[in-house]
């Protein structure tokens, strides 16, 4: 499936929900059931600091396709990875350089996306395209 | 008794709702709210009087400078200095401690030691760090014990001879830990250190007496004690101060310019360069009178019981415990759930309308010591209620049940 598709899929599954607890029930579910990340790549070099939650990123090409595992300390942010993996994981490099997070914002998720705040979600994302846009180069 | 609920009403702010629900603050140890008389007093400093100060010949800038004086007086008095020109505005705590860290670089020599505590915020760490490069002295760190007090048998260990300078805070802000810092200020004058007490998290709980404390310096940010934020006082001992050379040059500071030389201006303008937080100052006097009609005492009274509410109910719910529990303290509670990342318990109480600061509280030594990431801090002020308490404790409880 196309990122795009995905993203809209997973608005779909969120509009279920009609307030935040279940929102955030959800996302606390995904966020304890997914094994995110092979230990051995949970290092100090894939580790993103961002202040409060550490956020451990990791990426391979499998058939000219980028595959992200990932993984935090804080449940929450945990979550909202199992979500962006979910979305940009298993796409061409091309493709989630040109993606857009705009589906974080409609699933009410907005607030964990800001750019101030301390989960190193942002900073996460921006890893995922710097890794997207390396393997490009080594592709082309 | 403290009338809470006429008291609230002075607090525009916790009228507000946040994501559906009433604020409840509890983060009053990162910054206090303000109350309109404050607010009153900055609105008319812009709307009536606003001018640049110690300069004009006109009418505003005349009474601009009177009344930013006058709170220097206020301020002089509340904290009981002999001298208005030992308090030198700053823009806050950290500027204080730096202005004084700054100051010691000239005076200190390689080898000298410099004792600063395990329970100190960043901004009492790092200034001095860089002194201790900048002169080859030797930073030395007071130990503390599980409860979060400080080991004082260890300190009067450390304490000798070389010893230049001791630092340490009033209040810790991550733990709540009432230093005894009248002890660590007599021990350190009985080797000729002189002693910095890092008064942020007092000021807004305990009238600190400088003189009766005999301390050299005390240091203050407005804005957790209901003041507006960017402006605080340092108090330092006339003959230190004296003694400091000036931190930042410009205009102010000085008494004559020329290229060749320049004299520096008498205390307190010698440390305050360029145009100064002048409505902040004020407002800080204003903040001060508005605690003032309170009372400290009643405050300190009310605080207590909150905190010994809080905590009874905090620790009713399993697998909480509480860092900072130490004999003396004031009212901040920090904490955590276990297999809870603190920031997912923020996280959830903030969807609630709750307040509170998650994470290492700029004091990563503390965390470091109970090998945590962070903790789940709530700090309450005298215009929080029992009512709030309730809020936070179901709160916690809901999270709890969500997250694990
Ligand atoms: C104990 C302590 N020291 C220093 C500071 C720094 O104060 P400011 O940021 O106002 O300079 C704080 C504020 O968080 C504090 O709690």
């Amino acid at each position: 499936m196309a990122i795009k598709e995905i993203q809209e899929e997973i608005v779909d599954e969120f509009s279920m929900f009609d307030d935040w607890m279940q929102r955030y029930e959800y996302m606390i579910e995904l966020g304890k059931s997914l094994p995110l990340i092979d230990e051995q790549y949970k290092t100090e070099d894939n580790i993103i600091k961002g202040c409060q939650s550490k956020v451990w990123v990791h990426a391979e090409l499998d058939n000219e396709k980028l595959v992200f595992t990932a993984d935090s300390d804080a449940i929450i942010t945990k979550g909202i990875i199992a979500i962006l993996i979910r979305a940009f994981s298993n796409q061409k490099p091309q493709d989630i350089i040109d993606a857009d997070t705009a589906f974080i914002d409609e699933i009410g998720l907005k607030e964990h996306l800001s750019p101030t705040r301390a989960n190193g979600l942002v900073s996460m994302i921006k890893q995922l395209k710097l890794y997207a846009v390396a393997y490009q180069t080594q592709l082309n | 008794m403290l009338d809470v609920q006429k008291i609230r009403k002075d607090f525009p702010i916790l009228n507000r709702e946040v994501n559906g629900k009433p604020l409840v603050y509890l983060d009053n140890a990162a910054t206090s709210q303000t109350p309109k008389q404050v607010i009153d007093v900055i609105v008319d400093y812009y709307q009536n009087y606003n001018a640049n100060i110690h300069r004009g010949v006109h009418f505003l800038s005349q009474e601009a400078t009177d009344k930013y004086e006058q709170a220097r007086q206020k301020i002089q008095k509340h904290f009981n200095a002999k001298k208005s020109h030992e308090i030198i505005f700053t823009s806050g705590t950290t500027h204080g401690i730096n202005l004084v860290a700054n100051g010691f670089s000239s005076i200190l020599k390689k080898g000298d030691e410099i004792l600063v505590s395990a329970m100190e915020h960043h901004s009492n760490i790092v200034p001095w760090q860089m002194l201790a490069e900048r002169t080859g002295a030797l930073l030395k760190v007071i130990p503390m014990n599980e409860e979060g007090e400080l080991v004082m048998d260890a300190f009067h260990d450390l304490l000798g001879a070389k010893t230049k300078l001791v630092f340490c805070n009033h209040i810790s802000n991550a733990l709540g830990t009432i230093n005894p810092i009248k002890e660590i200020i007599e021990s350190a004058h009985t080797v000729g250190a002189a002693v910095l007490i890092d008064g942020a998290q007092a000021a807004p709980h305990i009238q600190a007496d400088v003189q009766a404390l005999d301390v050299d310096f005390y240091t203050v940010s407005a804005h957790k004690m209901c003041g507006p934020t960017g402006v605080g006082v340092l108090y330092g001992k006339e003959e230190w101060l004296n003694k400091l050379p000036p931190y930042q040059g410009g205009g102010e500071m000085i008494a004559e310019v020329t290229f060749e030389k320049t004299t520096y201006a008498e205390l307190p303008h010698k440390f305050e360069a360029g145009t100064p937080n002048i409505c902040g100052g004020i407002a800080f006097g204003a903040a001060l009178d508005y605690m003032n009609s309170i009372g400290f005492q009643k405050i300190a009274a009310y605080e207590h019981e909150l905190l010994k509410y809080a905590t009874e109910e905090l620790l009713s719910i399993e697998g909480l415990r509480i860092y900072g529990t130490a004999q003396e303290k004031t009212s901040v509670i920090s904490f955590n759930i276990e297999g809870v990342h603190p920031y997912d318990i923020g996280t959830i109480l903030d969807k609630l309308g709750i307040a509170v600061r998650t994470g290492h509280h700029c004091a990563q030594p503390i965390m470091d010591f109970y090998k945590i990431p962070g903790t789940v801090r709530a700090s309450f002020c005298f215009y929080n209620t029992k009512e709030e308490v309730d809020a936070l404790v179901e709160g916690v409880k809901r999270a709890r049940n969500m997250l694990l």
